[in-house]
């Protein structure tokens, strides 16, 4: 992002007036074809979709972990899988659907959409955008390379300190988690900060932020929580790899150690974490399902601060993993406090989903169907959160198979549930067709009673008293029959994401045509064709409210937005940038061309922690030097960016 | 247009209501068996490490409160779910699409919010009292311990030492205790590795066990019979097969139980006995104790009395002839990875240590 102090007002102009606009940006803006444009691309859209594709292969990896365990625990005494095998699959099952499919799939969405509905040509920092990408991709295959050489992380995505340790953890199994969760997080941290000032000086003139669609409240209040929350995971595992490498003491208790110093870092990141891989979807349902009810949202501005409120509590309930360690009454009963508290929020959108049904006109696409679906199983993992934020009842509840019943619940009930939905609903959008609704439905119904035939019985063989993170069980238990069900159901519940994912194969070539805007939408992204243009907006948009497509039906405010007449920005690579809370238009940025330094810098980067593995000193400097050298190319100072001073005429 | 039909999702939500009653009514059915008088060999005899029916004094406490959130958890979602399902009943129509289905801003719906976070948060603050009330309830056992048992978790097994003022009756056992009903009993937990979580369900919560760290807790059981624990917070590759037993007596059987305890190993009597306890003593005894003879391991779990113990391998298997000189023979193919090594024992050998073993009653 570099800004042009131009001496006059840019031009503004109708597609009437300049009809040769469209041609001269998509020349501006394209891609290149082939190999080095696919690597290179800086394009939001192409590297939202790269997020997704990749989010959805971790997703089917997970999920094939999930079905070899539930296969190992359909009966007592199965012997499919050797411990070892069990404990790395459960761990590998955690690490991949909580950090390589959750939030990297919200991210994709994110990424695709957030110039389109605030109506800007692309991110803040494009180059960036992709390094973020990269990095993403290489920390995951870096963490699935321990499969090839045989050491898999297998203390659970959790970690504790100190099985981790190297007494008790010798092999490298968790130097692959350590690195790779370090690694991961300089993606997720850039990715993060990219949001936030895309947010803030990219949206449309007269956006104000009072007008902001909510899935990008959702996405920028987790890129706050995110900046907040990553240094402390960071941290925990850069100090972990220290104890395991150089004999240091963070975590060893016979040298005057901590372990509990790594729960406490860990849950400081992962309990925010758990509201960072649902707010964002939260704000796609909210978005979306009115659309479908053929109103606006009921109750915007709370659910908007109710957001906001949710991550900053978030941030203030990590202890309530913790209510087994031995802690003070005081402590646990004001986290106790803390996590019923944070029902509220989560109360506050609820409702305002349930009202915007009622004083709607549901309309029953598929869509509709996964949104509706996923406010009761929001609800259902929102009561059973609750029952553990009751520190007695905990002490029973924690760590059996009631909470992997919950954390489900939470993360494919409203993180899957909400994306499946968001992909019926966006994807029109993305490939320029729609899905299938029959296709849709049979994949909906499927993938919904798969899903609670395997979790909705996981409460019961919880309070039947099945710890978690066991790779087999007695017959005398009597857990038997209850896992054969929910194994029985995780298979269905594979079937129907097969089905999903067969239809996107199906439509993505052969579906109806969409047109720009299928489901008669009121914001700026369906304002656009179907896939939009490389250069997203031919003329900058001007917003006069919430609902720019909907203004004459609604009789929002006095004044119009301008969809056809706007600022043209043709002079290159450009797009407007406008002040923080009323979005005037304020600069005009120059954007950067396609670049293949991040994804050089992302593979360098790859050998950096490769060395870190190895324990090679002469690697590492080799790649941190390297790293440098890229940076340096990267960053090079280019004229038409604006960044070298302009020749001084006479 | 959109191709293919549009069916209303009418019935969206009742899978998981349905699925949800048929929950409540078994929890429900099995509360009401096993709380039946009868004392079963393994209470709760239908499902062991259940926890919705209390059998002692701190579970029934949290008993209470756990079924209030339940009940209060199944109303809450069948209400919402209702709530979905009738506004999309009452509110939808077959075969309306989005393109030709008028917008409108119709009421503004916010009662509805201001109304369920209403209630919802006077719930909650009712909730959070009663969570601290049960919470100071528990925090303290009723009365004095009569008795203080120190708990070391290992990897994959329980060691426990019962504590007594007058040294020479301080005794360790592994796996398997004994306690007096009725009373409540001071438990000290820690670790001799890493973290493990000490659970015994039916009698109340868990306590984790931190290396460098001692956790105190109580439980009284209010009936006789063998309550079955677990290790509850992953430790490592036989975390599933980490077990234990608490046997509730009446006064008087514990008191039997623990004199015995208390005493040393009686010494072999026949070639075969004495035969097997050298060869303990020379393959064995580097790890495990038999009080009154020369072997005093403390790797692995006090063999003192093994035969009083049910099971052995903690909690893996039942302490039967057969599984004993198996487990001798070849722990690692029943519990791999465990930390007992397959040590190559003869024939001859191994049934003479195993039939030594079996004289320790």
């Amino acid at each position: 992002m570099a800004t042009a102090d131009y001496e006059e007002m840019p031009q503004i102009s109708s597609l009437a007036d300049d009809p040769g606009l469209p041609e001269r940006l998509q020349k501006i803006w394209e891609t290149k074809p082939g190999l080095y444009g696919w690597i290179a691309t800086v394009d939001h859209k192409q590297i939202g979709i790269k997020y997704l594709v990749t989010a959805f292969a971790f997703l089917l990896l997970g999920g094939l972990e999930a079905l070899v365990m539930r296969v190992q625990l359909a009966q007592p005494g199965e012997r499919v899988l050797s411990p070892e095998q069990y404990d790395e699959l459960f761990s590998m099952h955690g690490i991949t659907m909580i950090f390589l499919y959750a939030l990297p799939v919200l991210s994709g969405f994110s990424n695709f959409l957030f110039p389109l509905v605030l109506g800007s040509r692309d991110m803040a920092f494009p180059r960036l955008n992709a390094f973020s990408y990269w990095v993403y991709l290489a920390a995951g295959l870096f963490m699935y390379a321990s499969f090839l050489v045989g050491a898999v992380p297998n203390d659970g995505w959790f970690n504790y300190a100190p099985y981790s340790l190297k007494t008790y953890n010798p092999g490298p199994n968790m130097d692959f988690y350590a690195l790779g969760m370090i690694f991961l997080g300089i993606s997720t941290t850039v990715g993060a900060a990219n949001f936030i000032v895309t947010v803030m000086r990219l949206r449309a003139p007269g956006m104000s932020i009072n007008r902001i669609p909510i899935l990008v409240w959702g996405t920028t209040t987790i890129s706050v929580g995110v900046l907040f929350a990553v240094p402390a995971v960071s941290l925990a595992f850069f100090l972990l790899w220290c104890d395991r490498q150089f004999g240091t003491h963070f975590y060893n208790a016979d040298s005057g150690g901590q372990p509990l110093l790594w729960q406490h870092l860990f849950w400081m990141f992962a309990h925010p974490w758990v509201y960072i891989i649902v707010l964002p979807a939260m704000g796609m349902v909210s978005d979306a399902l009115p659309i479908l009810c053929r109103r606006p949202l009921v109750g915007y501005t709370v659910v908007v601060l109710g957001t906001v409120l949710t991550m900053v509590l978030g941030f203030g309930v990590w202890v309530h993993h913790m209510f087994a360690v031995g802690l003070p009454l005081v402590a646990s009963s004001f986290f106790s406090g803390a996590s019923f508290i944070i029902t509220i929020p989560s109360a506050i959108a609820v409702f305002a989903w349930v009202a915007t049904i009622w004083t709607g006109r549901p309309v029953f696409t598929t869509a509709f169907h996964y949104f509706a679906a996923f406010i009761v199983m929001f609800v259902i993992g929102g009561v059973s959160g609750v029952m553990t934020a009751a520190v007695p009842a905990d002490l029973e509840l924690t760590d059996t198979y009631f909470v992997v019943a919950h954390i489900h619940y939470v993360l494919i009930g409203i993180n899957l549930f909400g994306v499946l939905g968001a992909l019926y609903f966006w994807f029109p959008k993305m490939s320029g067709r729609l899905l299938d609704e029959r296709w849709g439905k049979w994949g909906f119904w499927i993938t919904f009673i798969g899903f609670n035939v395997a979790f909705l019985p996981m409460h019961l063989t919880g309070l039947m008293g099945m710890p978690r993170r066991v790779y087999t069980y007695p017959a005398e238990a009597g857990w038997g029959p209850i896992n054969l069900l929910s194994t029985a159901g995780a298979f269905l519940l594979a079937i129907g994401i097969l089905v999903v994912l067969a239809d996107v194969i199906r439509s993505h070539r052969t579906g109806v045509f969409a047109g720009p805007n299928p489901w008669d939408a009121p914001t700026l992204e369906w304002s656009i064709p179907s896939p939009p243009p490389p250069y997203n907006f031919a003329l900058i948009p001007a917003v006069a409210s919430r609902h720019p497509l909907w203004e004459d039906r609604l009789q929002e405010g006095s004044g119009r937005s301008q969809l056809d007449r706007g600022f043209v920005l043709d002079d290159g690579k450009e797009t407007l940038a406008t002040t923080v809370l009323d979005a005037e238009p304020d600069i005009i940025l120059k954007m950067p061309e396609d670049s293949p330094w991040p994804f050089i810098t992302a593979l360098v980067m790859c050998a950096l922690f490769t060395g870190m593995l190895l324990q090679s000193v002469w690697v590492s400097a080799a790649a941190g030097v390297l790293i440098l050298l890229c940076i340096l190319f990267w960053l090079w100072p280019k004229r038409r960016l604006l960044q070298v001073a302009r020749p001084q005429h006479g | 247009m959109m191709p293919g039909p549009l069916h209303p999702p009418g019935h969206l939500a009742v899978a998981p209501v349905l699925a949800m009653a048929a929950w409540l009514a078994l929890a429900a059915g099995a509360r009401a068996q096993t709380t039946s008088p009868e004392v079963a060999p393994l209470t709760p005899a239908q499902w062991p490490m259940n926890y919705w029916s209390a059998f002692g004094t701190q579970a029934h406490a949290i008993n209470g409160l756990l079924w209030g959130l339940i009940w209060l958890s199944i109303i809450v979602c069948v209400l919402i779910a209702v709530l979905v399902v009738a506004g999309i009943a009452i509110r939808g129509r077959r075969g309306r699409q989005p393109a030709t289905t008028p917008v409108e801003r119709s009421g503004n719906g916010m009662a509805w919010i201001y109304i369920g976070v209403g209630l919802s948060t006077l719930v909650l603050v009712v909730y959070v009292g009663w969570t601290v009330a049960t919470m100071a309830g528990i925090a303290r056992p009723p009365a004095a311990p009569a008795l203080t048992i120190d708990v070391t978790a290992h990897q994959w097994w329980w060691e426990f030492r019962y504590e007594d003022p007058d040294t020479s009756k301080v005794f360790a056992t592994a796996n398997e205790i004994h306690i007096p009903v009725g009373v409540p009993v001071s438990f000290k937990v820690t670790t001799a590795d890493v973290i493990h979580s000490f659970w015994v369900p039916a009698l109340g919560g868990k306590t984790d066990t931190i290396p460098g760290r001692t956790n105190t807790m109580w439980l009284e059981a209010d009936k006789p019979g063998i309550y079955r624990g677990q290790c509850s917070e992953y430790c490592g590759e036989q975390h599933a097969q980490m077990a234990l037993r608490i046997v509730a007596d009446t006064p008087q059987d514990f008191a039997v139980w623990r004199s015995k305890q208390v005493a040393a190993a009686k010494p072999p009597t026949d070639d075969m006995t004495k035969a097997g306890l050298q060869r303990f003593q020379l393959r064995c005894g580097a790890c495990h104790t038999i009080r009154g003879t020369p072997a005093a391991g403390a790797v692995g779990p006090d063999l003192t009395h093994l035969m009083s113990r049910t099971t052995i391998a903690a909690g893996m298997l039942a302490n039967t002839p057969a599984n004993l000189g198996g487990w001798i023979a070849n722990p690692q193919s029943i519990k791999p990875g465990a930390l007992m090594p397959n040590i190559e024992l003869s024939g001859p050998e191994l049934q003479a240590i195993e039939t030594y073993l079996r004289t320790l009653e």
